[in-house]
């Protein structure tokens, strides 16, 4: 007797991308910028929705939780800005405040040797797809459909612009809302910048950002990313990198928050001896799921990727790394490194690792490694008979599993933000998932 | 005062302990001799409370309370010491930190107030300094590409900073060269005085040279089969373990 095909069930229709559609048609006139790249945006979403697991790149990241809401256009009340303000950490210095995707001058504090300016007010109409694939991105079609707003910045040549924060601030506590704010940074060549993203907010939303980052000779990035959202919150964040020669982009991404989460850097060595750093460390607890995906391309001789991910996942929480590096034909002596760790707290958290690499140029060097494992039962021991009190050891051992990856951050006023970031974290979600599991 | 009963106790149904009698005093030094596989690593695991094992009869007190029934972290701040046979290195974790944590969680248990980073590198360094240890070491990673006699001088180094009531010394001779065998020596002596008692647990006569114990147990097959005085260390040296456990066999 044949069997009987096993059969999907029918993907249900994508309510929230229709709700978007909507949205556009009516928001069209009213948005910013040019109507053309809107347009094809969405015309693509029409076409091929937005991606499924089928993808391959969306194979461990399934979007359905999104799909099946309705998010609503967000009308932040006055008021909100000034209470979710309370969610940034406490650093001083120069920022930008988006709330719901708008810039709000009232909540910034403009940097002295950076020249800023929005997307709303004249960033929109130089065109914005400058480094963005919305044709293949398609929650960056959504992005470029939809965007009001975002920061424009840009570096002069040699200048240091110092430490900049950029405060992404999204307002779900009185229906669901999504933003989708569409940054830009240019650093001429041989300035730098130290930019803190942070991402947070209340209640459930979805915050999808794009930035593009263009980077010219010699001029150096420290882009460090605290993705601390609410529990309920979707985050889907693109980032968009071009670096020419000797440039330097140094990231590290901190994901804390979200109930789903996905950050995508695409980062191009576009000139020799230039540098990409994609560090990350994803600390998730409960039923939370991130991911965190990069594209590197070495498109030019001599340039050095560096990469060093690590997850602490506990509860039933899903971490996945996706990791795909391209040299080009041209790129030789290329010096690729990529390390994936992951440290699970409990029997049923879960990574999913993808390492790629796909290498034209015959003279290369490019390794990568994984490695999974529980805290050491020896080292918590150790620890214990010192008197350090089990969940205090198990942080300390956490802490220093996280610590190389960290070390890249050099900064010293945002490292303590992260590590507060993390303290505060394992205080509230890791030591309530501990009780919960003993 | 630590006293110990009737201790059993297996592993994987094994039995490894079977019937412990043993009395520490304050004030006290005591050495538990024997050959490989009698139990005396596993003695130390069970005093200081580390996982795998099970006590199927017997007791543990010290200082009056019921050593068994406390984790790992209380007994540390009741005051007893382990110090390791195998140090357990730490990457990512720094020497000094590792320490003062340590030392802030015992005096916290203890309602003792803390000390804060300059007045511990102050203690942590005068330390440093009688062990012959470079500073350097308070600022690495604990134990990470330490030598052995390293690893073996920041367990003293541990037990000098931590000062505890009674420190267990897991074969802590093992793989030191004689200069690091009487530095490690002269780091308890140091802190022999009314208030402290130690269970050095070794495989050879060595080291029991540079520490005199006030007691010898020679312990074999899970049990106490000889107690005697400093003599009996040397007893063992000239007639090996075979000779007096098959005496003992004879005698039961």
């Amino acid at each position: 007797m044949a069997a009987t095909p096993l059969r999907t069930p029918a993907r249900a229709p994508n309510a929230a991308l229709a709700a978007f559609l909507t949205r556009y048609d009516g928001l069209r006139e009213r948005l910013p910028g040019p109507h053309e790249p809107r347009d094809a945006a969405a015309e693509v979403l029409r076409e091929m929705g937005w991606p499924t697991p089928k993808e391959e790149p969306w194979h461990y990241t399934n979007l359905r939780p999104v799909e099946a809401q309705v998010f609503h256009e967000a009308v932040a009340e006055t008021g909100d800005g000034t209470r979710l303000i309370a969610h940034l950490p406490a650093v001083a210095g120069p920022r930008l405040i988006f709330v719901d995707g708008r810039f709000r001058g009232d909540l910034s504090a403009l940097p002295p040797d950076v020249t800023t300016s929005t997307f709303a007010e004249g960033g929109a109409s130089s065109g914005f797809d400058l480094l963005a694939r919305p044709k293949r991105d398609r929650l960056v079609a959504l992005n470029t459909m939809l965007a009001e707003d975002g920061a424009i910045i840009d570096v002069a040549e040699g200048i240091d612009g110092g430490f900049l924060l950029l405060g992404q601030l999204t307002s779900g506590q009185h229906r669901r809302v999504a933003s989708h704010p569409r940054h830009r940074l240019r650093l001429r060549r041989g300035a730098s910048l130290v930019l803190l993203e942070v991402s947070a907010g209340e209640g459930e939303y979805l915050h999808n950002p794009v930035i593009e980052i263009d980077l010219a000779e010699g001029a150096h990035l420290t882009h460090v990313r605290l993705q601390q959202e609410s529990a309920e919150a979707f985050h889907l964040s693109t980032v968009y990198v071009d670096t020419a020669a000797r440039a330097t982009y140094d990231s590290f991404s901190l994901s804390l928050g979200a109930q789903l989460g996905r950050s995508e850097i695409h980062a191009r060595l576009g000139g020799a001896q230039a540098a990409v750093h994609l560090n990350a460390a994803q600390i998730m607890g409960g039923t939370q799921l991130s991911d965190f995906t990069t594209v590197i391309t070495h498109d030019a001789p001599n340039c050095a990727s560096r990469q060093t991910v690590k997850s602490v996942l506990i509860g039933r929480a899903r971490a996945v790394f996706q990791g795909r590096i391209e040299v080009a034909r041209v790129a030789q002596k290329t010096d690729g490194y990529q390390m994936n760790q992951a440290l699970l707290l409990s029997p049923d958290a879960e990574i999913n690792s993808k390492p790629e690499l796909e290498i034209y140029a015959d003279d290369v060097k490019c390794s990568h490694g994984a490695t999974v494992g529980a805290l050491d039962p020896e080292q918590l021991f150790y620890l214990r008979s010192r008197g350090i009190a089990a969940a205090e050891a198990r942080m300390i051992l956490v802490r220093a599993f996280l610590t190389d990856a960290f070390e890249a951050v050099t900064h010293e006023g945002v490292r303590a933000v992260l590590e507060h970031a993390v303290e505060t974290w394992w205080n509230t979600t890791g030591r309530a998932a501990e009780a919960l599991a003993s | 005062m630590l006293e110990i009963r009737g201790l059993t106790a297996t592993i994987d149904d094994k039995t490894i302990l079977n019937g412990i009698d043993l009395t520490i005093p304050p004030g006290e030094i005591h050495a538990v001799m024997g050959p490989n596989g009698a139990g005396k690593s596993t003695l130390s695991y069970v005093l200081s409370g580390r996982e795998g094992y099970e006590v199927t009869a017997g007791s543990v007190t010290f200082y009056g309370q019921d050593l068994l029934a406390m984790e790992p972290e209380e007994r540390a701040a009741a005051g007893l010491f382990l110090a390791f046979q195998y140090p357990v290195e730490l990457p990512g974790v720094g020497n000094a930190n590792f320490l003062r944590t340590a030392l802030n969680a015992i005096h916290r248990r203890r309602g003792e107030p803390e000390l804060d980073a300059v007045q511990f590198l102050k203690l942590a360094r005068g330390e440093v300094k009688k062990l012959a240890m470079s500073e350097d070491m308070l600022k690495r990673n604990v134990n990470v590409g330490f030598s052995g006699g390293e690893k073996k001088r920041n367990e003293v180094l541990q037990m000098a900073v931590l000062k505890p009531k009674l420190a267990i010394l897991d074969e802590t001779d093992s793989g030191l060269d004689i200069d690091a065998l009487r530095i490690v020596a002269d780091g308890v002596n140091a802190q022999r005085g009314p208030g402290f008692s130690s269970l050095i647990i070794t495989h050879y006569q060595r080291l029991l040279d540079y520490i005199v114990p006030d007691r010898v147990h020679v312990l074999a097959e899970g049990r106490i089969l000889r107690s005697g005085g400093p003599e009996l260390a040397h007893e063992l040296e000239a007639r090996g373990y075979a000779g007096l456990v098959g005496e003992s066999a004879e005698a039961a």
